[in-house]
């Protein structure tokens, strides 16, 4: 009796349910077929690759590291991953606390219709590409022709090679890195914001507190998981890296501290057909970001926050 | 109560800081378009801040009779409508079984969708996927390959969420299945939700870059930002023609400002429409179940 029982009611199940496995089907299939399927061509970083025999037919590597070992003697690897770390480190250090200083100025702004203006305005740059960023850069930072140096030339300074100077360009790439996110990474922090009780600040007000205790007893506690989750999933990405911003503002001057892991990997992987040590690269780059992510998920829990997962 | 003087002063001196970071992010844009509208002449003499001088549209003019470029620009707008409506529905199929607590499998799915953000295939690993599927130089792999992004897909799922389910179970007792409830219940309610992910959609397509180059050589299917690109670092350019002395009029510069206009241009069109929804939906995005 059971099973049949048991048998009817899938049946039924499944007649009141098809409708919604079916909708399944094509994120399903986007997911297994260009998010799942790529990951076993991660073995291209254990083998040789033979571009007429294909991911599959290729030989496996002797020894299995042998691209590794490879990588870890190349000097521009090195490079790559120290201009990685030290890029996302300086964008860490100075893209993190500024959003929050800036959510903030936004929130003690008191005129309500100006700081929808400068919201608006200043989650622009935002939607534009690096490609723009980087060429708009190019024409304001020329060192004969940009405004910005023709403004310096007028106080008596420069002209000043931004875009092509070791030092100058590291700021710059910070710089614009700012510019670009500073005002969008404000709304989270301006949603937990509004989160706030407001009796909190009510009370204080009583109690004859200053804006600023106001800010750093209230505010600031309010937001402090939001900081603390916010900062383990950039403490989780040091080590990736994006590819439209550091390609779009290199040049051959400053590869030096310009080239980044990312751009490495197209340079040498597609456009140098060397798939199988820039596979052994990039498998390198996520199992170190995997370890990253984790151990910062694991601090945020020790300090008592929810963390990511 | 009151307020005390000194809090007004305080009140304008964050007005005042506000209005800092106003200028910084407008300036630059405003001087592009000054340069976009300025003559060569007043260029090569520095002239223009952030005023157009000796107005003229030249350089639009100059960017128009390059057949490849304007190519470029209708294929990208033709490339993203075609994303943002294959996006849209394939987001919408992906969020919507979630909302179903009881289905089957539902824990493992969100699961398997929610784990593609924090681990990816790489570089190169996806490039020899694109061509075992043969889609190397293929329009097509502009428009696949990234047609559903996860956290997109949070969003409305969330959204969904925030719908009472009331609503859906009135409609159930009226004898209407799931397709039928999304189409009637679910998808009025969620336009604006809807309307910013198409915009999400829209300018991610019409700034996307890296695809283009890594799968794409075949300049006939450049999009802008590939193009863009290739405009801003031709070499030829009013620096190279002052160190070498010329004074002749290069228009190249004013080329480059006109360009990066044209591909900035469609996205401050949209950008006003798309702000009243987007803090709503970035909000939603935080929650993740």
């Amino acid at each position: 009796m059971k099973p049949k029982r048991s048998g009817r009611k899938t049946l039924l199940y499944l007649k009141r349910t098809w409708t919604l496995y079916l909708m399944l089907i094509l994120p399903v299939a986007f997911a297994v077929i260009f998010r799942y399927l790529p990951m076993t061509n991660i073995s291209m970083a254990v083998k040789d690759y033979n571009m007429f025999k294909g991911v599959w037919a290729s030989p496996w590597s002797d020894p299995l590291y042998k691209w590794f070992d490879k990588a870890f003697k190349t000097k521009d690897f090195w490079l790559a991953l120290r201009n990685t770390l030290m890029l996302n480190g300086l964008d860490l250090i100075f893209g993190f606390p500024l959003p929050i200083m800036l959510a903030l100025l936004l929130n003690e702004l008191a005129f309500r219709r100006y700081k929808r203006v400068t919201q608006t305005i200043v989650y622009l740059p935002h939607f534009l590409s690096w490609i723009i960023i980087s060429g708009m850069a190019r024409q304001l930072l020329a060192p004969r022709t940009g405004v910005v140096n023709v403004l310096l030339g007028k106080a008596g300074v420069g002209p000043i090679n931004f875009l092509m100077e070791h030092g100058l360009y590291v700021a710059t790439y910070i710089a614009l890195g700012l510019w670009k996110e500073m005002g969008w990474n404000t709304i989270i922090y301006l949603a937990a914001i509004t989160g706030i009780n407001p009796e909190l600040y009510e009370a204080a007000e009583v109690d004859g507190a200053s804006r600023l205790r106001k800010i750093w007893h209230i505010t600031l506690p309010g937001i402090r998981s939001t900081i603390i989750v916010l900062l383990i999933m950039n403490m989780g990405r040091i080590l990736g890296s994006e590819f439209d911003r550091p390609y779009a503002m290199q040049n051959d001057l400053v590869m030096k501290v310009a080239d980044v892991l990312s751009t490495y990997v197209y340079r040498v992987g597609i456009r140098g057909f060397q798939f199988s040590l820039t596979s052994a690269i990039g498998l390198f780059q996520s199992v170190v970001c995997v370890i990253f992510l984790f151990s910062a998920n694991a601090l945020a829990k020790r300090f008592g926050e929810r963390g990511i997962w | 109560m009151v307020k005390s003087r000194k809090r007004k002063i305080d009140d304008l001196i964050i007005a005042a800081v506000c209005f800092l970071f106003i200028l910084i992010c407008l300036l630059p844009m405003v001087n592009i378009l000054a340069r976009s509208l300025s003559s060569s002449q007043a260029m090569i003499n520095n002239r223009v801040t952030f005023w157009p001088v000796e107005f003229t549209w030249e350089s639009y003019f100059y960017v128009l009779q390059d057949k490849a470029f304007v190519r470029s620009l209708w294929w990208t707008a033709l490339l993203t409508l075609i994303c943002t409506l294959v996006s849209l529905t394939i987001t919408i199929l992906a969020a919507y079984p979630l909302i179903y607590e009881n289905l089957k499998g539902r824990r493992f799915y969100n699961g398997m969708m929610l784990l593609t953000m924090y681990f990816s295939a790489g570089t190169i690993p996806n490039y020899l996927l694109m061509k075992q599927l043969n889609l190397i130089d293929n329009p097509l792999v502009l428009i696949i390959p990234n047609c559903l992004s996860i956290f997109n897909m949070i969003i409305l799922r969330s959204f969904f969420h925030t719908v009472p389910d009331s609503l859906r179970e009135s409609a159930q007792l009226d004898g209407a299945g799931p397709l039928n409830v999304l189409v009637r219940v679910y998808l009025p309610l969620s336009k604006p939700v809807l309307a910013t992910l198409a915009l999400f959609y829209a300018v991610g397509r019409w700034n996307g870059f890296s695809d283009a180059l890594m799968y794409v050589p075949n300049p006939k299917y450049a999009p802008i930002q590939l193009k863009l690109y290739q405009i801003i670092n031709n070499r030829s350019s009013i620096e190279t023609a002052q160190q070498e002395g010329f004074s002749a009029p290069v228009a190249s510069e004013g080329l480059k400002s006109a360009s990066v206009m044209f591909a900035t241009v469609p996205i401050l069109l949209v950008y006003p429409w798309l702000q009243r929804y987007f803090i709503t939906g970035v909000t939603l995005g935080a929650i993740k179940e």
